[in-house]
């Protein structure tokens, strides 16, 4: 039938218009690493996001900032609100101006957001050897692949393969584009202390902080798929509803 | 009666009191109640429809998002995340905006489909045409500055290179390209100028909308035959009939939307953008958003920067005389046995552009946007008037109840059903 | 709308339980769609956040006041004379447009916390300067409609209906407080 013929075109259009945006992504492909946060209704594994936090905070931190992310947040991880104030309260921050007019540095509070460990960019760039270490706040949402290219990043460092001369403070990870990374492998075996007893591979780790990172870029996730299953599940009885009410109002007319 | 009041046929005492005063209890019925549509409409029909749902939707959330956007270059990046993460709802309310644009857009182009594919152009609906085609390149300027308020790479990138086009212009060029920018660079200027158009266009685009309904309740509505109404057997009041009709269309138009919103939020968009605006680093792979490719396509394919731009520009500006290079009598493409053909290559020709725009400007990427380009004007500037020439097309129904009933005479239901709000 | 859904051609009402139970479904996710928009009008999760401020009373000498911020509102802390103190205390508190002890209006007897925003329509009361007009009760005075206020913040004269608002306050220390 010719009209069935225009509803599948019309389909495709839909379809086709949406797929080339992202045809044009990296040429090397992205391992898929199963996370608890995939497909429909995934979650967040509270466990596995609490020790990325800690793998963020002893070892990301030392470079790459957060600064869209509060303190406040991690009480949505599961810590308590004394846990959150005592690790704000780990950091100083700057405040001011008090009343000489000076500013001054004061113990971080839960609605702090994550301090950066640079006071700009020219200082993170003098700090390391000219690179600038991104801020990692939606991290997984500015990268094609998101979480799945984290993880893949931070396990992908390997020798340079055979006549690749790597330029002076580069370092080779097989899934970063262009291969040559200004990061050098930041994850070793054990290079954390787990307090739930948690083995601390390096693979466990990138897991660990994908999952953090993947929280802190999208925190409204599990809010957003729980609130869209209910709107779907509504709006496709309404669209029987409606069908059977179009159905009976033209009942009366042929066509 | 007093004289200078309305004469009201509403009974409703206060509605009657309005009515009487101000008849738009009148003109509503008139014009949404028992307005004469063709009885035949497919399910291409509902498009208009979805496309004024849609923009009441792209404005709702958007007045909200601007009270807690910050046009500033510091700010916008983070205030968009602050909406994201503490704003209450914030989330839902971007997400809808910013896949709204996608759904606009998507909705305008099979509403366009449908009205070249059954010649919604043709006399007496040019004006109406050329309405819509005003529509659409307002939307399009309105998308443009919609989408460099976050203020990331690609929002920076975009705006840069599609404001550089007007460069191309010889003498005036690099003075109107400082105009739009108020600078010497897309900077905080920019951002602001943006931000106020962005916030007004959609009032001027509602003003357009309406002007274009005006005009199709002149006409009335084309159909899938694309002949005209012969009488009252052939039509049916717009509401029950198609108010029930574009309810169903509507809702499952929200089904896809809020699939997209609530599980794919990010997909159409370009990871790039969440990473902020940095004037010293331009992306590897700089594309617009996905309902711009094909005209970017188009601006590609050409090697001379002038000849793109004018030929990008000229690519929708030919939608305009359409009406005029298309002068065959018969409408509907159901009828046209050489134009239909021609006319869906065109189509998937769109696709393909579309396609390829997405793909590096090179090899044989570059080739594929040249044939597209030189198809896509050649079905306005060649095809369609020859067809009008030498086409013979399919003999027409002699009304449009006719082939729906069967050819049979006109039964008593169908026929009573429609007289009896006449 | 129009009529025609109420009548079928032969003539029977068609109130029928189908439309309205459409209707009624549609009505419900219309309403809903009101509450995102909403909701975003009420204050954001970084604005209840900041929602605490830390004081430090000691550069305050007797008789002195200041002004701080504490959720984009002024706070007045004064540290009251002794004088102030047994006048706020002498005054019959049946008397008064809002009746309030003194000491249920302050945690330690010299340091008074308030604020700082007539309850009248919401001015900002003089009397934190030496130089100001404290009004007739050695307090503040709000210049917009002319309330007075005594020395326990205390409406004693004028339109505005409440006494000065005290805030949730802690001492944190001797010598500090956390507004909040």
């Amino acid at each position: 039938m010719l009209r069935t013929s225009f509803k599948a075109l019309a389909l495709a259009i839909g379809l086709f218009a949406a797929a080339p945006a992202h045809s044009a992504g990296e040429a090397i492909p992205i391992p898929d690493r199963k996370f608890s946060f995939d497909g429909i209704f995934g979650t967040y594994d509270r466990a596995s996001a609490q020790r990325g936090f800690q793998v963020y905070k002893e070892v990301c931190a030392a470079c790459h900032g957060m600064r869209l992310v509060a303190y406040r947040n991690l009480r949505e991880l599961g810590l308590t609100e004394a846990q959150v104030a005592a690790i704000a309260a780990q950091v100083e921050v700057k405040d001011g101006p008090n009343d000489e007019g000076q500013m001054f540095e004061r113990p971080g509070r839960p609605a702090d957001r994550f301090r950066s460990p640079f006071a700009n960019d020219a200082a993170a760039r003098a700090a390391n050897n000219g690179a600038l270490p991104p801020d990692l706040s939606v991290m997984t949402k500015a990268r094609a692949g998101g979480a799945d290219y984290l993880f893949a990043l931070l396990t992908g460092y390997v020798d340079p393969p055979a006549g690749v001369t790597l330029m002076d403070g580069m370092h080779y990870n097989q899934y970063y584009p262009g291969h040559q990374i200004a990061m050098g492998a930041p994850l070793n075996p054990d290079q954390v202390d787990y307090a739930d007893g948690t083995k601390a591979t390096v693979e466990q780790m990138a897991h660990d902080v994908s999952t953090f990172l993947q929280w802190a870029a999208e925190p409204e996730l599990e809010q957003r798929r729980a609130l869209g299953v209910k709107i779907i599940i509504f709006l496709t009885i309404l669209a029987g509803l409606t069908y059977a009410v179009k159905r009976k109002v033209w009942a009366d007319v042929e066509h | 009666m007093s004289i200078g009041l309305h004469k009201s046929e509403f009974s409703n005492p206060l509605v009657r009191w309005i009515d009487q005063r101000l008849p738009v209890f009148t003109m509503m019925q008139k014009e949404y109640g028992t307005f004469p549509t063709p009885r035949n409409f497919n399910y291409f029909w509902n498009f208009g429809a979805l496309a004024m749902v849609t923009l009441m939707i792209m404005i709702a959330t958007g007045i909200f998002l601007s009270m807690h956007y910050v046009a500033n270059t510091n700010l916008a990046f983070d205030s968009v995340e602050r909406i994201m993460r503490d704003v209450n709802s914030g989330w839902l309310i971007r997400y809808v905006h910013m896949n709204g644009a996608s759904m606009f857009f998507i909705v305008v182009y099979i509403h366009i489909f449908r009205g070249m594919y059954y010649g919604s152009y043709k006399a007496p609906r040019e004006l109406l045409w050329m309405l819509g085609v005003t529509i659409f390149l307002l939307m399009m300027a309105t998308a443009f500055m919609g989408y460099v308020l976050p203020w990331g790479q690609m929002s920076f990138w975009g705006a840069t290179v599609i404001t550089n086009l007007f460069s191309a212009f010889p003498v005036v060029g690099n003075f109107i390209v400082e105009l739009l920018w108020g600078g010497f660079s897309v900077d905080n200027a920019t951002l602001n100028r943006f931000f106020s158009l962005h916030y007004l266009l959609p009032f001027v685009i509602l003003g357009v909308v309406f002007l274009h309904v005006a005009a199709l309740h002149i006409t009335g509505s084309n159909n899938p035959l694309g002949i005209e109404p012969k009488g009252a057997q052939d039509t049916l009041p717009f509401h029950p009939y198609y108010t029930a009709k574009d309810s169903v269309g509507l809702v499952v138009y929200f089904i896809v939307f809020a699939g997209l919103v609530f599980f794919a939020p990010n997909y159409l968009g370009h990871a790039d953008n969440y990473i902020p605006a940095n004037p010293l680093v331009t992306p590897p792979h700089i594309v617009p958003e996905w309902y711009f490719l094909p005209y970017y396509a188009i601006l590609r394919a050409v090697p001379d920067k002038l000849g793109g731009v004018l030929l990008m520009f000229g690519s929708i500006l030919i939608w305009f005389v359409l009406p005029w290079l298309d002068r065959s009598p018969v409408r509907s493409m159901r009828f046209r046995p050489l134009a239909r053909p021609f006319f869906l290559l065109w189509a998937v020709n769109f696709l393909v552009l579309l396609w390829v725009g997405a793909k590096p400007a090179e090899g044989t990427y570059v080739l594929i946007a040249q044939i597209s380009t030189a198809y896509y004007f050649a079905y306005f500037l060649v095809v369609l008037p020859l067809l009008a020439k030498f086409e013979r097309p399919l003999p027409l129904p002699e009304s449009i109840s006719r082939p729906v009933l069967g050819g049979g005479p006109l039964s008593m239901g169908a026929a009573a059903k429609p007289m009896e709000k006449a | 709308m129009a009529d025609t859904a109420h009548a079928a051609p032969d003539g029977a009402p068609r109130r029928d339980f189908l439309k309205l139970v459409t209707g009624a479904f549609a009505a419900v996710g219309v309403g809903a769609i009101a509450w995102p928009f909403i909701a975003s009008l009420q204050p954001a999760k970084d604005t209840l956040a900041l929602a605490s401020t830390d004081v430090d009373l000691a550069p305050i000498t007797e008789g002195q006041a200041i002004t701080v911020m504490w959720r984009g509102k002024p706070v007045f802390v004064r540290n009251r004379t002794a004088k102030e103190i047994e006048e706020a205390r002498a005054v019959p508190v049946n008397s008064m447009p809002d009746p309030a002890t003194d000491q249920s209006r302050v945690q330690k007897d010299e340091w008074l916390v308030l604020i700082g925003i007539c309850t009248h329509l919401g001015c900002v009361p003089t009397g934190q300067k030496p130089t100001d007009t404290r009004g007739d009760y050695g307090g503040w005075f709000c210049p917009c409609h002319g309330s007075h206020y005594d020395s326990a913040g205390r409406i004693r004269k004028g339109p505005a209906p409440r006494n000065l608002d005290v805030p949730q306050y802690a001492f944190t220390s001797d010598t500090k407080i956390r507004i909040g």
